[in-house]
């Protein structure tokens, strides 16, 4: 050993020992990463890609700037105080001229039509006629349409032209831009996507605390059964956790509605009467009813494998020691669950206010989430702009809470079945 | 089905075989069977269309038809195939407000009527024939439409039946549970007829914040006993099971089910909101379709359509040739929107006010629905 | 669970309390899946059960669902598309994903942590988000409305099943094993097929199962990216609730529940071959 500073240890080759060593842990390193990176090639391009594409989407504004290019280099330097020159209103005919003959001005019509009502037809009135318009234009524009008459749909037009734009941000949190550039909230009979985030959020609190509520019992069942027993009831659990979820939201919708298994035994034991069925679906009953199920599964199988790491004579110990059942229990053994309890909760939480499908289909009018939102947009108003700027902030809360997850329990760490 | 399935193949096999007998006389057919995709509504109007327009059509012409019941996301997808550049529909069957919006953005051709559509059997030209709104830059009418009110007359004393759209709004006379569409449309326009406004100023007024809110304080009174449906599958249903004693309704779903399934269903036509629905090709799928087109758009074919649905042609030519219902022999006459009697108080809708306003309502609308 | 005998009587009657409060949460649990087997047979078209079945009347009982399901092209249609995605997916995604796993439990792995969590993050994104994203970007280069997107798209949500299950089997595997077959004369070849894969192979498979339920159950993605080409199940299912409920649904359902316990099962009994194989004591 005295000798090692002067004379290093080598391989049977001849090479320093550190550097053989340090060698093959490159290799094995670059082995790793060369197993994993198809893999990743494969994430960024179907996953990881697309997220950020609808990132980029919630902030692109290209419509203004892309189809009404003169327009915009005319309100350069306008002051917004009063209507704009001349040149910019013949700037405008120019623009619209093209659009119509390109027939490429629809999304620009839609796009201005998010921020001020009326603004489609404007657009596409103005545009059919634009062809035979007559100079003053200004004169013949305010003529063919009013809106060009009026100081905000310039302003909206000069403010627009910024190739990235807020706006749907401030839509999907109800806010918009006035006329005189300020944000303030939209008028409240337009308010809705603040309180649907709320209701999202509290419901998923609520299902979150009843899936920790029945399943605790249960894993401490499982957890304290012999494991031939425990085995047997965890069937039980796991039968539902690997069921369609189609098929269980289904069940509930048989079972809760008024014409349904529930009702019909109600009335037959004459607890209720024919006429005054309870409403259990289509409200916020039943989502959180069928969501608890769906999720009880989540909720129980980490607790069960914190429980499992319990000795069980700690609350023996605590037993002996003189402490009460319900003492032992805060005392000793709740404490030691909380891990398991931080993992499931964040684990529910998380994925009930991702869900679509079951609101969706049990949730009517008052248990709808955001998500169902996200799918309107896309689907039915078809401002993907605004689809995206929800989802955004909805990934941003769930990508908070899973580092919070990850953080206390690890990826890792999370079992399956 | 199963019938339309089976003269379907008699109608392929015998043309396959007039093919062969031609090609082995050594004509050769001019032009080759294809495969039309055409995107339609689904259930028994797709049925309808395919009755009238695609089984002769396919017996004519050997062209095979797909059809895809996607018209309630047309516009949508069309985007999406459009941006990705693989456009796989040849036909869409959609609204005028969506059409009117689509041809904006250069998704669907737009089209020379006259050039392209076939005249009526005296010779009016298409431009003429066709009823007003019927003819847009890229849109081709084939059916009038209505939306009604309908109810279930078993929930009504006999000599208590409603009649009117103020009917719907009344809950003292009138009681029990409303189905209505889950949207503004035809709601904002019903509330203040009901509410006292005259039909022609309906949708003046609803461009005024006072006509908006007046409209919504009128549906306030019976916001507590209405049913919101989405699907158009679902008033039918509902009345049925008489989980409501009224729905708003598509009328051709509450004809089927008054004549086909026989339930004791009545049309309130007092207000109806009526308007179009017809054809639009995308953009580069004009040449493919161009002879289906004039085809399915002709004067008998629309007529033909009306045996299957209650559903008014979109040529004024066709009137003549409507006859009975395919299925029971009842005259359909009196079933169409646009019958003397059941227009008389008809609205046509303002597609031009819903392509404004309907992201604003309908956000408004949404939040009136939460409070 | 027994009950110490130094118990008092308030204790035993707790005990008592609480195994009744678990009978109930697992009737809750297990109980809605059970109600709709027998509707699922009922011979009208109803969601409930009709007087004849209450009294076990054979007249009550039909397979008419049943039959309606097999003689209906959009269901046979859309069970097909369901499997030729799924297994296509979980193919890809095993392949992809078992590598992966391989070089994951490597002990020189460079930043484990941080690539660890992004193979996970499509289970944890919400699958709205997932499929507004893959919507937007799928259509920008030709792959929305394919068989090959919505594979593509399945395959990334069933990778991360895969990824934790083989990583979690690789974890416990014990490498002294593989020295062993090496001193004892193996090649790496065979000492891959005889010793390695065997006892990775119940991970595998749990983690492809996982893949193949993620993509057969899946609906959201699909009702977006997916074109009418592309039916599947779910979304059949999907569109009959929403449009009209008829109890062919429910005989879809029973359907589903059977093989969910097939699938339970298999699984079953592939952990305990797998512990067998590690020597871990079954219990």
């Amino acid at each position: 050993m005295s000798h090692s500073s002067s004379e290093p240890l080598t391989t049977a080759d001849g090479v320093p020992l550190k550097v053989s060593l340090r060698r093959a842990v490159r290799r094995s390193k670059l082995k790793a990463l060369l197993l994993v990176s198809p893999l990743l090639a494969f994430l960024v391009i179907a996953f990881v890609m697309p997220i950020f594409d609808m990132l980029w989407r919630s902030v692109d504004n290209p419509e203004v700037s892309t189809h009404l290019s003169r327009t915009v280099e005319a309100l350069k330097g306008w002051d917004g105080e009063s209507l704009p020159e001349e040149l910019a209103f013949a700037a405008l005919v120019e623009d619209l001229r093209e659009g119509q003959e390109e027939r490429n001005l629809g999304l620009l019509s839609s796009r201005l039509n998010y921020e001020k009502s009326g603004m489609r037809s404007a657009i596409s009135r103005t545009a059919r006629r634009a062809a035979d318009l007559e100079p003053p234009f200004r004169e013949s524009l305010v003529e063919a349409h009013r809106a060009w008459g009026e100081l905000d749909t310039w302003r909206l037009i000069q403010r627009e032209a910024r190739p990235y734009t807020p706006s749907y941000y401030l839509a999907a949190v109800d806010r918009q831009v006035s006329p005189e550039g300020e944000i303030v909230k939209v008028p409240a009979h337009l308010e809705i996507h603040v309180a649907l985030f709320w209701r999202t959020f509290w419901m998923s609190a609520v299902i979150t605390g009843l899936t920790l509520l029945l399943g605790y019992p249960i894993a401490y069942l499982l957890a304290t059964l012999p494991l031939r027993r425990s085995n047997l009831l965890m069937i039980l659990v796991l039968l539902p956790f690997w069921t369609s979820l189609l098929v269980r939201t289904t069940t509930w919708i048989a079972i809760l509605q008024s014409q349904g298994v529930l009702n019909d035994m109600m009335v037959a034991i004459g607890m209720i009467a024919d006429e005054a069925r309870w409403q259990m679906i289509h409200n916020k009953v039943g989502t959180i009813v069928a969501m608890t199920h769906i999720l009880l599964p989540f909720m129980i199988l980490p607790l069960y494998s914190v429980m499992k790491t319990i000795p069980p004579s700690y609350m023996r110990a605590a037993r002996s020691l003189g402490g009460k059942p319900l003492l032992s229990f805060r005392r000793v053994y709740f404490p030691l669950t909380i891990p398991g309890i931080a993992a499931g909760g964040i684990l529910v939480f998380i994925l009930a206010i991702g869900y679509y499908i079951t609101p969706a289909l049990v949730g009517g009018q008052s248990g709808r989430f955001i998500t169902n939102y996200i799918a309107y947009h896309m689907q039915t108003s078809l401002n993907w702009g605004l689809a995206a700027a929800i989802a955004s902030i909805l990934l941003f809360v769930v990508i908070v809470f899973y580092l919070i997850f990850n953080r206390l329990i690890g990826v890792d760490k999370v079992k399956l079945g | 089905m199963n019938s339309s399935l089976r003269s379907f193949r008699k109608g392929t096999l015998g043309t396959a075989v007039a093919l062969v007998g031609m090609s082995a006389l050594g004509l050769s057919a001019t032009a080759q069977a294809e495969t039309l995709n055409i995107v339609s509504w689904g259930g028994a109007y797709s049925m309808s269309q395919h009755e009238a327009y695609d089984k002769p059509w396919m017996e004519k012409t050997g062209d095979e038809i797909v059809n895809i019941d996607r018209s309630g996301n047309a516009l949508a997808g069309l985007r999406a195939q459009s941006q990705a550049g693989n456009v796989t529909w040849d036909l869409v069957d959609m609204l005028p407000a969506d059409a009117m919006i689509a041809c904006d953005e250069g998704l669907i051709e737009p089209l020379d009527h006259d050039e392209l559509l076939a005249d009526a059997p005296d010779g009016t030209p298409p431009s003429e024939d066709f009823v007003d709104g019927g003819l847009d830059d890229c849109f081709v009418a084939s059916i009038v439409y209505s939306n009604i009110v309908a109810y279930n007359t078993e929930m009504f004393p006999e000599d208590q039946q409603p009649s009117t759209i103020e009917d719907v709004f009344d809950l003292e006379n009138y009681p029990g549970k409303r189905a209505l569409l889950r949207k503004p449309i035809n709601n904002l326009e019903w509330a203040l007829i009901a509410d006292g406004v005259d039909r022609n100023d309906v949708y003046a007024m609803l461009e005024t914040e006072e006509g908006i809110q007046r409209a919504f304080a009128k549906l306030d009174t019976i916001k507590d006993e209405v049913i919101w449906w989405e699907e158009g599958a679902q008033p039918p249903q509902l009345l049925a099971d008489q989980e409501v004693a009224f729905a708003s309704a598509y009328n051709g779903r509450i004809f089927n089910a008054m004549v086909t399934e026989d339930q004791p269903f009545e049309i309130i036509w007092d207000a109806q909101v009526f308007e179009l629905d017809g054809w639009v090709v995308p953009t580069g799928k004009l040449d493919k379709v161009k002879d289906y087109l004039y085809f399915a758009t002709d004067t008998q074919r629309l007529a033909d359509q009306a045996k299957y649905i209650s559903y008014g042609p979109a040529r004024k030519s066709s009137a003549d040739y409507v006859t009975t219902h395919a299925e029971t022999g009842i005259e359909m006459e009196e079933h169409m929107p646009t019958y003397g009697p059941n227009f008389e108080t008809a609205l046509q809708k303002d597609d031009l006010f819903w392509a404004d306003f309907s992201d604003e309502l309908t956000q408004r609308f949404d939040a009136w629905l939460a409070q | 669970m027994a009950i110490p005998s130094y118990a008092t009587r308030g204790e035993r009657i707790w005990h008592t309390v609480f195994l009744g409060i678990c009978t109930l949460v697992f009737l809750f649990l297990v109980g809605p899946l059970l109600v709709i087997i027998p509707l699922s047979f009922n011979a009208e078209p109803y969601f409930t059960f009709s007087e004849e079945m209450l009294t076990l009347d054979p007249a009550g009982y039909s397979l008419r669902w049943y039959q309606d399901f097999f003689t209906s092209s959009e269901w046979l249609g859309a069970i097909k598309n369901s499997f030729i995605i799924g297994i296509a997916s979980t193919l890809l995604a095993t392949v992809l994903g078992t590598v992966a796993a391989l070089g994951l439990s490597s002990r020189h792995m460079p930043a484990r942590g941080a690539i660890m969590a992004m193979l996970i993050s499509p289970m944890i994104v919400p699958l709205i988000i997932s499929a507004a994203a893959m919507f937007f970007f799928f259509s920008k280069i030709n792959l929305a409305q394919t068989y090959l997107g919505v594979i593509l798209a399945h395959t990334a949500l069933g990778i991360p099943f895969v990824v934790i299950t083989v990583t979690a089997t690789l974890s416990s595997f014990d490498t002294t094993l593989i020295r062993a077959a090496h001193s004892l004369g193996a090649n790496p070849t065979r000492t891959f097929f005889k010793v390695v894969l065997p006892l990775v192979t119940p991970g595998v498979v749990s983690g492809a199962l996982f893949a193949f339920i993620t993509s057969f159950d899946e609906v959201v993605v699909v009702l977006f990216i997916a074109g009418p080409e592309q039916r599947t199940m779910p979304i059949q299912m999907w569109s009959g609730i929403r449009e009209q409920i008829s109890p062919t649904i429910l005989a879809v359902a029973t359907l589903l529940v059977l093989l969910s316990m097939l699938l339970l099962t298999t699984l079953e009994l592939l952990r305990r071959r797998g512990e067998r194989l590690r020597g871990v004591s079954p219990g």
